[in-house]
Order: C-alpha cells, then structure tokens, then sequence
C-alpha cells in the first residue's frame, strides 16, 4: 500500500449516519473478480438522486470524506475501501467507525480519523460554507486542522508507523514464521481439519 | 482475577505477544466463498506465496448463486464461482460447489459439518461469521487483505477488543424466539452499542436456546456493531456435536469435552460493560427502518420522528421511513408486504423450516414467498420431513441452497418499492434489491405475514 504521512485536500460532507457498506458499495458490484474499476459503485445508488452530495460540482476532486456517526456498519466487503479509494478518497473522518471496515482501510491505505461528533459538525459547517476550503490530515501529529480548527486523534503506534512506512502486514506476520509452526506443534490434537 | 470466555479463548490462540504491538493469532478454521477471496488468492500469486494450511480452510458457493436448477446466467457471477473452483484447486482447499451435497451458506455448513468446535478461532471474509460463537468459539468476519493474510500465514494481527456481557434474565415467553430476542437487543444497544466489543450473551434465557437458536443470536452481533458474540459451550453444544462428521471421537471426545467444559467466565471475571436485559417482557419484534436498530414489537406503532431526543436518530428515522414508504403512527400490524422470504444465516437451518412449515401447514400464502433452505444438508432433511410440500401446497416457492435473497446478489431480488418480511439479518436500503424495502422478522412472523400479506404475529392466525 502507500505510505500515509499527511494529506491536505478539500472535504465532502456527509450529513448522514450509519452509513453502511451497502450504501458505499452495493453488493451488484461485488461480482468482479479484480481489485480495480470500482469508483463508478461507490454510493451508486445514492448518486442516482442530482441532490446527493457527491454530485454537487464544488466538490469534485475533493479527498476527505466527513461523515455522520457509525461509518462503514455492516458487510465486511473490503470493496467499500477500494471504491472509495478508487473514486480519489483518502480520509474518511466520523465519529465512529465499524470495527471491520475501520480494519480493512488501515490495511489498504485509507486513513479512517475518529473525532468527537462536535468538532465533526464544525467540519462539515466549515465545508459547506467553504467547500473549496482545506482541510489537512496530519498523521505524523495525529491531528486534523482547517483553519483556527486544530483537532486531535487517536489511533494505536502500531498502526500509525505502519501506515506511516506503507508495509504489508504479511510480510511483517511472516517474519514470526517460526513462532507460528512452533505454536503449531503445540495445538491440541482433536482440532479438526477439513481434509 | 478470573478471566472471561473470550480472553480465555483469546489467550490460547496467541502465537506472538510483543509491547506496542497486535497480538499475533491463531486460527484454528478459515472459511471461504466466492465474493471476497478472488483478490486475496491474485495477491497471494502475485506474492509468490502459497497457502500455509489448507486443511484449515474450506470454501463453498453461496452469495451469489442461483437458487433455481440450472448453470449460473449472469455470465460475471459465473465468472466469480469459477474463479473460486479455479483457486481452490490451484491451492489445495475442499470446495462444496453447487449442487454438491454439502453445499450451501458458509456459517451453515461449518457447524453442520462439525467443523466449528467451542475454543476455535474461526474467521471467514464476511461478517456474519459472528455465528459460529454460538459453540464459545471466538469467530469474526475479515476483508479480503485478512483473508489473504490468513491464507499466507494461517494467523491475523490483533489487538484484544473490550468484553461485553449481554445478560439475558428470566424466559422467553411462548411464540418469542432467538430473532425477537436479538433485534430487541439491538434496538436496546444501537447499531454502533458493540462496537470495539465482544459480546458474551448469558442468562436463563440463553442457555434455554438450542444450538440453532443460539446460532441465531449470535449471527446477528454484528448489526449491534461487535465484530465477535459468543455463548458458553454446555450440554447442549456437545449434544449438537456429538457424531458430527469432524467432531472428535473416542478419548479424543472425552478429552475435547473436558476442555471445552473449562470454557466459561470464571466467576470473578469482570467485564468491560454489562447490559441488562428481560426475556419475560418480549414480544415478536420486527424493523420499521433501514437498520437493524430501528425495530419495535409487533403490537407497537411505526414511531415518529419526534419519539427520538437525539437529533442524529431523529433524522435517521426521517429518513428511514421516507425510505420505507411509512407515515409515523402506523400500527406495524398494518404494514402490507409484498415478499416473504425465509432463509438465511440467521433463519435458514432446519429449526427455522419447522418452523415456518408449522404455520402454513393447511394455509395459504397470499404474497411472493421465498422459502429458502441454508444448505443443501438442510434443505434434503427438510423433505425427509415433507416440509417442502407443505411449503409447496401453500403457494411458497421450494428453492435450492443460498444467501439469496438476504443480500441480493443472486436472481432473488425485491423490484423498486417493494416491500419484504424477511428472516434474514439485514434491512439496509437497498440490501435486498435497489429500492427494495425491507422489514426483519422471525421465521414464525414470516410465515404467518406470507398467509394475510401484513405484518403477522403466529397468535394473530
């Protein structure tokens, strides 16, 4: 994956909760069998209706999505984080996030900010009386700012140096090879196989 | 001080333990379906690396395919099922592929087949492997980078969630079942009250279920936001085990049994949050919204808006019910539906069948109605029983095993303002078809809506 250290760009505003992995990509476009070419899914049914935010001109181009509590609930569908990283997202801020898509965006790249619902509304205020503002994710300083705004998140070392040097957790896990066959030698021998 | 189920489960299972890290874990049993491995066997390739234990891993076809006899005619879902049979063979894995007797939806046949045993680490590239912790085993669902890394390396970094123990006091009253007993959980502790969580569900009630009632509930955890639920393993588990083709036997049984019996939260154990729930007080429960948090008894009104002090659940359930075509006040009884659709992870096993087949035994359906068996396993037993001509001489549809209708993928869809009762687990816009309404029930409520085309408590008959 890329690296992620800070990212500045404008932001979408997304004033809707629990926001499923079925809304971010229905699961007519989970047939594919390639890792590409799911921007054109992302909200696909929501970006039928001309209202819908992502279809409003001033945010085109945008790159940080700020959404409503309990983003990403649901199916653990992986390709939620690909359409949106493929549609040119690469920051999702709410004030909470599903345990699973929280999980597959910190393995793809995608950096998921949690912040207090307060300071989540003053973004999405600030974008939408500004939507060519911008919004800046520092993740080297675990801090989101937009202006006056300077707001703190938390997000575990592991994680942070992970993303910050872009590594594959395979590889990592790999390097423990031999702590996994010895664990292996150890299981209880009535564990069934499916052989 | 005592430790809980799942820290005890979870302790067993670390391979790796070092400060400032995620825990490195075992796993004891990889489950895989045709949607969310395609790309983790490419990377694997691209990788050059291989799969480390595929005797701990065993894929089948279940989200995406038909339901009717007959090849896959959407030629991209066809494409997905075999590129599954393609991979499964490359690498090694046991693959049940349509119409193979052991085929069907992925957290049925595990424990059908007596794969998922109480103290096992089960994972699986969907969310609802959540299942399987009705046997204390501790199973969760991954994406595809997960699925990948288990495959590579038989293992997934982890940090330990926080524990949650979900009390479930006195019993259930006659005509409620492990459904109304989960989406009244739900509506109790929101979509997102688990999250960071694993759930333990205990309490009279609990331990009353059976082994598919327990499956039920624990299905469903993950619509309260927690990744893992898990029910303490006792008699009752090791009756359902017992001669299951991957269960242990001879002393390995006796040996297996005295082990998962220690499989319990110790007395003094702590958990990180308590709730508190009373099964007496249950009715059968149904959704009204567009998540799983959003349902009320069946004798209760559509709420308004205004019911809600929260401003962020005030405009969800504006949404929700413009979504759901429903004026506020509406009593649920009088909410028509067009589709029944039973089937499932939740509601697909042979105790669901029964118990549909007990209501429309003699009736009639007056609606579009789906009866989908979870397995090919449950769907022969079903017609052992005769089932599926009692289901048949009612008007219902008898179909072969899949996820169906549940998440749409396959030919089984609502059409645009269509309106479903549906036993499945989630009522999300759109989940069930593009426009598609959806309200969760109970097998039972199911049935008796199928027979008047409204909203239907079984004691309305």
């Amino acid at each position: 994956m890329d690296a992620f250290t800070t990212h500045t760009g404008r932001a979408v505003p997304l004033r809707r909760s629990n926001v499923d992995t079925d809304q971010i990509i229905p699961a007519v476009w989970l047939k594919q069998v390639s890792r590409t070419g799911f921007e054109n899914g992302l909200f696909s049914a929501w970006r039928e209706d001309p209202a819908f935010v992502l279809n409003n001109p001033v945010y085109e181009g945008a790159s940080i999505l700020v959404s409503g509590p309990d983003f990403g609930t649901g199916s653990s569908r992986e390709h939620a984080v690909w359409a949106l990283q493929q549609y040119g997202f690469r920051v999702v801020i709410s004030a909470r996030f599903g345990d699973i898509f929280r999980n597959n965006s910190t393995k793809m790249g995608l950096l998921p900010v949690v912040l207090p619902d307060d300071v989540v509304e003053r973004i999405q205020a600030a974008v939408e009386a500004d939507p060519a503002a911008e919004l800046t994710v520092d993740l080297v300083e675990r801090q989101v700012r937009l202006g006056d705004l300077v707001s703190e998140f938390e997000i575990d070392d592991y994680t942070r140096w992970r993303l910050m040097e872009g590594l594959d957790d395979i590889g990592l896990t790999l390097r423990h090879a031999d702590d996994i066959a010895k664990y292996e030698n150890g299981r209880q021998q009535w564990l069934p196989t499916t052989v | 001080m005592g430790r809980t189920l799942a820290e005890k489960v979870w302790e067993k299972h670390v391979v790796r333990r070092a400060e400032g890290e995620p825990d490195v874990l075992y796993i004891d049993l990889h489950l895989i379906h045709e949607v969310t491995s395609p790309q983790a066997f490419d990377g694997l390739r691209l990788s050059g690396r291989t799969v480390r234990r595929p005797d701990l891993t065993i894929a089948t076809e279940d989200h995406n395919v038909p339901t009717v006899l007959g090849p896959i005619a959407d030629l991209v879902s066809r494409t997905q099922v075999e590129t599954l049979r393609k991979n499964t063979a490359e690498f090694g894995i046991r693959l049940h592929p349509m119409g193979d007797a052991g085929q069907g939806v992925v957290h049925i046949i595990g424990p059908q087949f007596g794969l998922t045993q109480p103290g096992m680490t089960v994972v699986c590239g969907d969310s609802h492997t959540s299942t399987h912790g009705a046997f204390g085993a501790l199973a969760f669902g991954i994406g595809t980078s997960e699925v990948e890394h288990v495959l590579a390396t038989q293992t997934l970094p982890a940090y330990r969630p926080k524990t949650m123990a979900i009390e479930v006091a006195g019993e259930l009253p006659v005509g409620v079942t492990a459904k109304d007993l989960i989406l009244a959980i739900i509506a109790q502790i929101g979509t997102g009250g688990g999250q960071g969580y694993i759930v333990e569900y205990r309490g009279e009630a609990v331990r009353k279920l059976s082994m598919e009632g327990r499956m039920t509930v624990c299905n469903m955890s993950i619509e309260a936001g927690a990744r893992a639920g898990m029910i303490a393993p006792d008699e009752t588990t090791f009756e359902y085990l017992r001669g299951r083709p991957h269960a242990p036997t001879g002393t390995a049984w006796d040996e297996a049994v005295e082990y998962w019996k220690s499989l319990r939260t110790d007395d003094d154990a702590e958990f990180d949050k308590v709730v508190h729930i009373d099964a007496s007080t249950l009715t059968p429960f149904v959704t009204w919204g567009t998540n799983p948090g959003q349902g009320a008894p069946i004798g209760s009104a559509v709420p308004s808006p205004e019911d809600f002090t929260d401003p962020v659940q005030r405009s969800a359930a504006e949404r929700a019910l413009e979504y759901m075509g429903l004026a506020a006040g509406t009593p649920l009884r009088d909410v028509e539906v067009d589709t029944v659709f039973v089937g499932s992870c939740t509601n697909g096993r042979i105790e669901d069948l029964r118990a549909a087949a007990d209501i429309l035994r003699g009736r009639t359906v007056v609606t579009r109605t789906l009866i989908v068996p979870g397995s090919m396993q449950v769907k022969k037993a079903a017609e052992e029983e005769g089932l599926h001509e009692v289901f048949k001489a009612a008007g219902a549809e008898w179909r072969e095993a899949g996820c169906s209708m549940c998440l749409g993928m396959n030919p089984d869809t609502l059409q645009p303002g269509e309106r479903s009762a549906s036993t499945s687990n989630r009522n999300f816009e759109g989940r069930q078809g593009k426009g598609g309404r959806t309200h969760l029930v109970s097998p039972q409520v199911a049935a008796a809506t199928a027979v008047t085309g409204r909203l239907t408590a079984p004691a309305d008959l």
